[in-house]
């Protein structure tokens, strides 16, 4: 039995459906019951039951592509801010291309604090940090393009239904567009301008993530936009 | 104690002209600060609190880490200009053992377990007092926490009943907690129908606590519709202001 309407929004601890059904993400489960465990809106699909947050906190997860900051260095390596509870781990060896030796080589040389990275999550089990990897074609220190912050709750939104919405911003905006699960996203474009049209949209986005048609809304905003520029 | 001021008139209502069981006005926002990962603001009559959380995220000092969940650390804090003599603004024994019961009453709703080595900071800040501030703290506390995305069993709520010149009463404000006979503060989870907080102060039969008892859960009731009203309310607009601009 369910309690609520699709797509209806609920705050933590309301129960959402009673009867043989699965708790999916942001729900838990006593007994026969299911109740939210996070302000969202409720999803009841076949026998799921699941909550989109409004608001999450970003738990790295093996496989994840992440945007970090160089936070410090240590004798065999970086640590990263993620955006996350825990900082990411990224080891010298990782970063070189011949075995890290410490007397000849420098980490500052290469990755200074500050710098900002483009990285996967290799390992994490909450025992220990998570670890990074920067050695796969793509990744590595960013060295152009402007950030955008969002919570890492709106990422499957500003990617969308099989990459909709992601493509849609690319095209309109001649944008290069990195998504970070944690909810920290690089834009690079041909120019200033360009950047700033997709940041706007991508700001709109995390705003207006639950409600409904908002590829075709975004879009048509970014060409207003345009229009007006040009 | 009793004898020098009336609090309850000739028609049976109190100081402040509500009915016994009548709760004070409530306004709740939430989400008031930038710059805390959660945030809210609570006016109950004329209390004033503020809830700011972060977290969870790395805990300084590193040794007080718990290594399988989360450390909740809470201060509660009354400022300098919340009350009518000015409160020093170092804490005080009684706002050490407020932390304390703040802090256990929330740490049952929280799922501390999913984020373990890390801390989950909450700072309640009573800009006005005038009575019932543990249990509208632990109200607004619940508000911010779940403002900044930290997965919960259940929202907590809490209200005081008490007795005040022979009469079982809702809510008390401070000239009632001060003058009055009792003072009941309850926190409840009101979907698991658990209560996390229970203190009294003053002296009732039991059969004049079970009432009052039943009385700060309907209360928590009222105050619970408001608080989730408060969360939806932020995106509930949202949601109405691009359905109106689609039909333009």
């Amino acid at each position: 039995m369910f309690y609520f309407e699709n797509r209806q929004i609920v705050t933590p601890g309301e129960l959402l459906a009673e009867g043989d059904y699965i708790a999916g993400n942001n729900t838990y489960k006593e007994g026969f019951k299911i109740y939210a465990s996070r302000l969202g809106l409720v999803e009841y699909e076949g026998r799921t039951v699941q909550v989109i947050a409004l608001n999450t906190i970003y738990i790295p997860s093996p496989g994840d592509q992440v945007i970090g900051k160089i936070e410090d260095i240590s004798v065999n390596g970086w640590t990263v801010d993620i955006n996350s509870p825990y900082k990411g781990i990224l080891r010298a060896n990782d970063a070189f291309s011949k075995p890290f030796k410490q007397q000849r080589d420098n980490l500052a040389s290469l990755l200074d604090v500050g710098d900002l990275i483009l990285a996967k999550v290799i390992a994490f089990d909450r025992t220990t940090d998570p670890t990074l990897t920067i050695r796969e074609p793509g990744l590595g220190k960013i060295t152009q393009g402007q950030i955008v912050k969002v919570s890492p709750a709106k990422v499957p939104r500003i990617i969308g239904r099989k990459a909709s919405m992601i493509n849609m911003l690319k095209r309109e905006t001649e944008c290069k567009i990195t998504v970070g699960r944690n909810g920290i996203i690089l834009v690079s474009g041909p120019s200033p301008e360009n950047e700033r049209l997709a940041i706007l949209a991508i700001e709109k986005i995390a705003q207006e993530a639950h409600t409904s048609g908002l590829t075709d809304r975004i879009a048509e905003m970014i060409r207003r936009e345009k229009g007006v520029k040009t | 104690m009793s004898g020098k001021i009336r609090l309850i008139d000739e028609n049976g209502l109190r100081v402040d002209g509500r009915k016994p069981n009548e709760l004070r006005p409530i306004k709740m926002e939430v989400g008031v600060l930038s710059n805390a990962d959660g945030s809210a603001y609570i006016e109950q009559g004329k209390s004033k609190i503020l809830a700011a959380v972060y977290g969870p995220r790395e805990v300084h000092p590193r040794h007080l880490a718990l290594p399988d969940r989360a450390l909740l650390r809470c201060r509660y804090h009354m400022a300098p200009f919340s009350v009518e003599e000015r409160k020093s603004s170092a804490p005080s024994r009684r706002e050490i053992e407020l932390s304390k019961v703040i802090r256990e009453a929330l740490e049952p709703a929280i799922f501390l377990e999913k984020f373990p080595r890390t801390s989950i900071d909450l700072f309640i800040e009573v800009l006005q007092a005038d009575g019932g501030t543990r249990c509208a703290g632990t109200t607004v506390a619940a508000l911010a926490l779940a403002d900044a995305g930290i997965p919960m069993r259940d929202l907590v709520v809490a209200c005081a009943a008490g007795k005040v010149d022979g009469v079982l009463v809702l809510d008390l404000n401070d000239l009632e907690d001060k003058e009055g006979e009792a003072d009941l503060p309850v926190a409840y989870m009101p979907n698991l129908g658990l209560v996390s907080l229970l203190q009294m102060d003053g002296i009732l039969t039991f059969e004049e606590f079970k009432q009052a008892l039943n009385l700060a859960v309907e209360g928590c009731k009222q105050i619970y519709k408001l608080q989730k009203e408060a969360l939806k309310s932020k995106c509930v607009a949202i949601k109405e202001e691009v359905e109106e601009a689609c039909l333009q």
